[in-house]
């Protein structure tokens, strides 16, 4: 087995690189593309003629003026500042499902990148076909009746859930009695943030400092027959499972009202427990999460959003069915809440995702959930070891893939905040955690999800760099407040200019509009 | 950069000795014959000694020998010493340092005692300068401390350096002591004072901007005036979230006092128990009350008028509790706290209730009656 070394004299390449609009030379091109030949000229004409004038600019695009060269420089120094995705020890960003991604998905959605939504379906069977087939493995892995890849990430799919639910309410006539939904301080933000989106009001459930779940009784103080849905995450950011799960659903169906079921990271439950079985009306996975495929920067997200029979008909169009001999696009839903999204779907992220559930097969998924939560609890036991460290809430009881863990002691102690510790971890190669969603209920908070993709030694090398840390705060705690010391870049200038709308500028244009008058 | 700092030196002697408290000049020697020692010095040298790295760029202001002049010296400042050494310090020579160095236009006054020196440095300084207390007292219901001794230092540096330029108000309260140490509880909110603003570090705002803090108490406010009903009296409580109601409706407010509006209009400013009980004789009533200090009562710190009388009248289901999310999450997880001195009615609130935390939001949280 590989050894646990860690990286104490790391240091990250520093090119105190200029913004590229400060290495723009008015002239310079990278690319000189010739002139059309004068015999094609003739025929063509002005082809740029021909545009719309509603497609045409004003003005010309303020770009940088460049050669390759530099801007291939460029690129490479911003690339060295980073850890890079998939190349380091990711097990740190909990709530995020961070795994690995195998590198054979990427070459398979490369092969589809000619296809055109807009083609004629019969030219694009196999995609829909891949599409059709990865609906049902989420089928038969929650127990919906059907779904939607429609929606473009996690919080999109819960958007598409609840304007589904104000359309199942309006249906029945009771939208403007039932305008609020329940859900609870540790599920995902989303589950309050998006159902508010669309025009509901939110009632907050906070958990029993005992068993780190609401209780049964507070969800009752909550429901009414104002209760429209509850959206819940399970097991919450906490990592804590809620097993009454099913008595919860069961108290908000009997109000009348539905139940959503976040599952935006399912790593813990894969093969184990399913939505349907704990009575359900529906639930969502991250496809770029739990079935992996890359987040963010490496690739676009993916959400899918499955229901139960009663709420098929108010599903987004299209949906891709088969007829026993080809399969097509149905548009042909009179209640659907319409469209959520161009087309039908997140083409590659579903090709990829296809590709990992095949690769596994159906033990292999439940594998992943053993194994995730196996790590789990070895990483938890080993960072609970960690003079400092504590977990706030159901003290003792194993979480299932991820835990919050919290600071509260050494920050007492030492004055060493979870912001401090955060920053300090970049000295030693391996990418920072997350530390919580807002509001912080618990103080000084980091979040860890080792998933089932990292090995025994990454869990220890994580743990070993979080110790090494907290005997360094002890030491000399302002050493540690002052890092990172080794990183790119190690401290903001002005922070509290990130706060000030006036100030902050996420593009060229509006940095020289607020800063260089 | 001009700095007050005041160490109250005898404060925080009776909490080692079981006294709840040192008010009082007879409590003081009882403290001293148990064996308390004075806590408030080393803990006020603990937060000024994370300004030595501005030495040469601060002019601190402060009181003979253990009321600052002493722990200054001993970190190497070179301090301005006004008035004169006694033996024996109380409650007005802390008013009277406040007064001097308020007239001396200082920047901002650090200093350390508990709720009893927040209450004297109020009488003099109110909102006039910013001012920062070092927790040092048996008592520490004022939101104006910091969490710990050294952050108050780090909260003091940043000020004065200029990387902290937000005020936010912040609660003074103090409970009677006499009452206190005969195990009976009432507290006051004297008012508010200025303190620099610093996430994480000042008490009872754990998370919330102050800009945050203010958009939400003025949603929570249009939550209420939305949902006021013809003919209903509503008894509006105390405290910083009650009074953007008030404002939006136009009408003067009692910050520190309770009003009676109906059909938008102003009834009865300021109301003792016996005027709520009278108004509401016969009358539908609501009671709209927030969170009040850190430690996070809605009945029996700083509200007694709405005592188990008014409360068993108007009936639990009419009392709206509103309060920002972020001063729920400073509660750390601890229920809301009902202390009317009438166990019946205590009792009453053991269960969950709905909390308004903005116009379209709700928390359901665990109330607790004492």
């Amino acid at each position: 087995m590989a050894k646990l070394k860690i990286r104490e004299n790391y240091h990250q390449a520093r090119w105190d690189e200029p913004i590229i609009y400060e290495l723009s030379t008015p002239g310079e091109r990278g690319i000189l593309v010739p002139e059309p030949e004068p015999e094609i000229k003739n025929k063509a004409g002005d082809v740029l003629l021909n545009l719309p004038e509603s497609m045409c600019r004003k003005e010309e695009p303020n770009l940088p003026e460049i050669s390759q060269k530099q801007v291939l420089a460029h690129y490479l120094h911003l690339s060295q500042e980073t850890l890079g995705s998939n190349l380091n020890n990711d097990i740190s960003q909990g709530t995020c499902t961070m795994k690995y991604n195998p590198r054979i998905n990427e070459k398979l959605a490369g092969l589809i990148h000619h296809v055109h939504p807009l083609q004629d379906e019969s030219t694009m069977q196999g995609l829909l076909a891949i599409n059709y087939k990865f609906e049902h493995f989420l089928k038969e892995i929650s127990g919906m009746d059907k779904f939607t890849l429609q929606p473009g990430g996690g919080s999109h799919a819960v958007y598409t859930a609840a304007s589904i639910i104000r359309a199942y309410h309006e249906s029945n006539g009771e939208l403007e009695q039932r305008d609020e939904i329940i859900t609870t301080i540790f599920s995902h933000p989303c589950d309050a943030a998006t159902p508010a989106t669309a025009g509901f009001k939110v009632v907050t459930l906070y958990p029993n400092e005992e068993t780190g779940i609401p209780d049964l009784e507070a969800l009752e103080e909550a429901v009414s027959e104002r209760t429209a849905a509850v959206f819940i995450t399970n097991p919450e950011d906490t990592g804590i499972y809620n097993r009454e799960i099913d008595k919860f659903v069961q108290t908000v169906q009997n109000a009348g009202a539905l139940c959503f079921y976040d599952q935006a990271n399912a790593n813990g439950m894969l093969g184990i427990t399913r939505a349907r079985e704990a009575g359900f009306d529906m639930c969502h996975f991250n496809v770029h999460k739990t079935f992996g495929t890359p987040h963010g920067c490496s690739g676009p997200g993916s959400g899918a959003l499955g229901v139960r029979e009663h709420l098929v008909r108010f599903l987004p169009v299209p949906t891709v069915e088969f007829d026993g001999e080809k399969y097509y696009l149905d548009y042909d839903k009179p209640e659907s809440i319409g469209k959520v999204r161009g087309f039908f779907g997140v083409a590659p992220v579903t090709l990829k995702a296809y590709s990992w559930v095949m690769m596994l097969g159906a033990e292999g998924l439940k594998e992943v959930a053993e194994i995730s939560v196996l790590n789990n609890n070895y990483l938890q036991k080993k960072v609970e070891e960690i003079p400092g460290v504590g977990t706030w809430y159901a003290e003792g009881r194993r979480r299932l893939e991820q835990v919050r863990y919290n600071w509260i002691e050494l920050e007492e102690e030492t004055g060493v905040g979870t912001d401090d510790i955060m920053r300090r971890i970049g000295d030693y190669g391996i990418q920072h955690y997350w530390t919580s969603h807002h509001p912080w209920v618990v103080p000084e908070p980091f979040t860890l999800e080792p998933c089932e993709t990292y090995s025994k030694v990454d869990l220890e090398e994580y743990a070993a760099v979080l110790k090494k840390i907290a005997e360094e705060a002890r030491k000399d705690s302002e050493f540690v407040k002052a890092s990172p010391h080794k990183c790119a870049s190690h401290n903001i200038a002005k922070p509290e200019e990130l706060n000030d709308p006036e100030k902050w500028a996420i593009t060229w244009r509006a940095y020289l509009r607020k800063h260089k008058k | 950069m001009k700095l007050g700092f005041i160490v109250n030196p005898i404060a925080g002697m009776g909490g080692k000795v079981g006294l709840k408290g040192t008010d009082g000049m007879e409590i003081l020697e009882k403290a001293r014959r148990l064996g308390a020692y004075p806590e408030a010095p080393k803990k006020a040298k603990k937060a000024l000694k994370l300004l030595t790295p501005l030495i040469n760029d601060i002019e601190i202001l402060t009181y003979p020998g253990k009321m600052g002049e002493d722990e200054a010296i001993a970190l190497g400042f070179n301090p301005k010493v006004l008035g004169e050494k006694k033996d024996i310090v109380g409650p007005d020579d802390t008013e009277e340092a406040a007064r001097k160095m308020l007239d001396m236009d200082i920047d901002l006054l650090l200093f350390a005692g508990g709720d009893g020196t927040a209450r004297n440095i109020y009488n003099v300084v109110g909102d006039k300068v910013p001012v920062l207390g070092i927790p040092a007292g048996v008592k520490i219901h004022s939101a104006v401390y910091a969490n710990h001794p050294r952050s108050a230092g780090e909260v003091a540096l940043k000020y004065l350096k200029g990387e902290l330029t937000r005020i936010r108000e912040a609660e003074v309260m103090d409970i009677d002591e006499a009452a206190f140490r005969k195990e009976q509880v009432t507290a006051k909110l004297y008012g508010y004072m200025k303190v620099p603003f610093e996430q994480q570090l000042v008490q009872s705002l754990k998370a919330g901007r102050p800009e945050e803090e203010e958009s939400a108490r003025d949603s929570i406010a249009d939550r209420v005036v939305a949902e006021m009903k013809p003919d209903v009296l509503y008894i509006i409580g105390s405290g910083t979230s009650t009074r953007p109601i008030m404002e939006k409706l136009g009408l003067p407010n009692t910050l520190l006092g309770i009003d009676i509006v109906k059909n938008k209009k102003i009834v009865a400013s300021d109301v003792s128990e016996r005027e709520i009980l009278e108004h509401i004789e016969g009358r539908k009533a609501k009671i709209i009350v927030t969170v009040i200090g850190g430690q996070g009562y809605i009945f029996g710190r700083g509200n007694q008028q709405l005592s188990g009388n008014v409360i068993r009248k108007i009936g639990i289901d009419n009392i709206r509790i509103i309060a920002t999310k972020n001063k729920l999450v400073s509660l750390g997880g601890q229920p809301i706290l009902v202390d009317t001195g009438d166990d019946k009615v205590n009792n009453m609130f053991n269960r969950y209730m709905r909390v308004v935390t903005s116009y379209n939001e709700e928390i359901i949280y665990k109330v607790k009656g004492l």
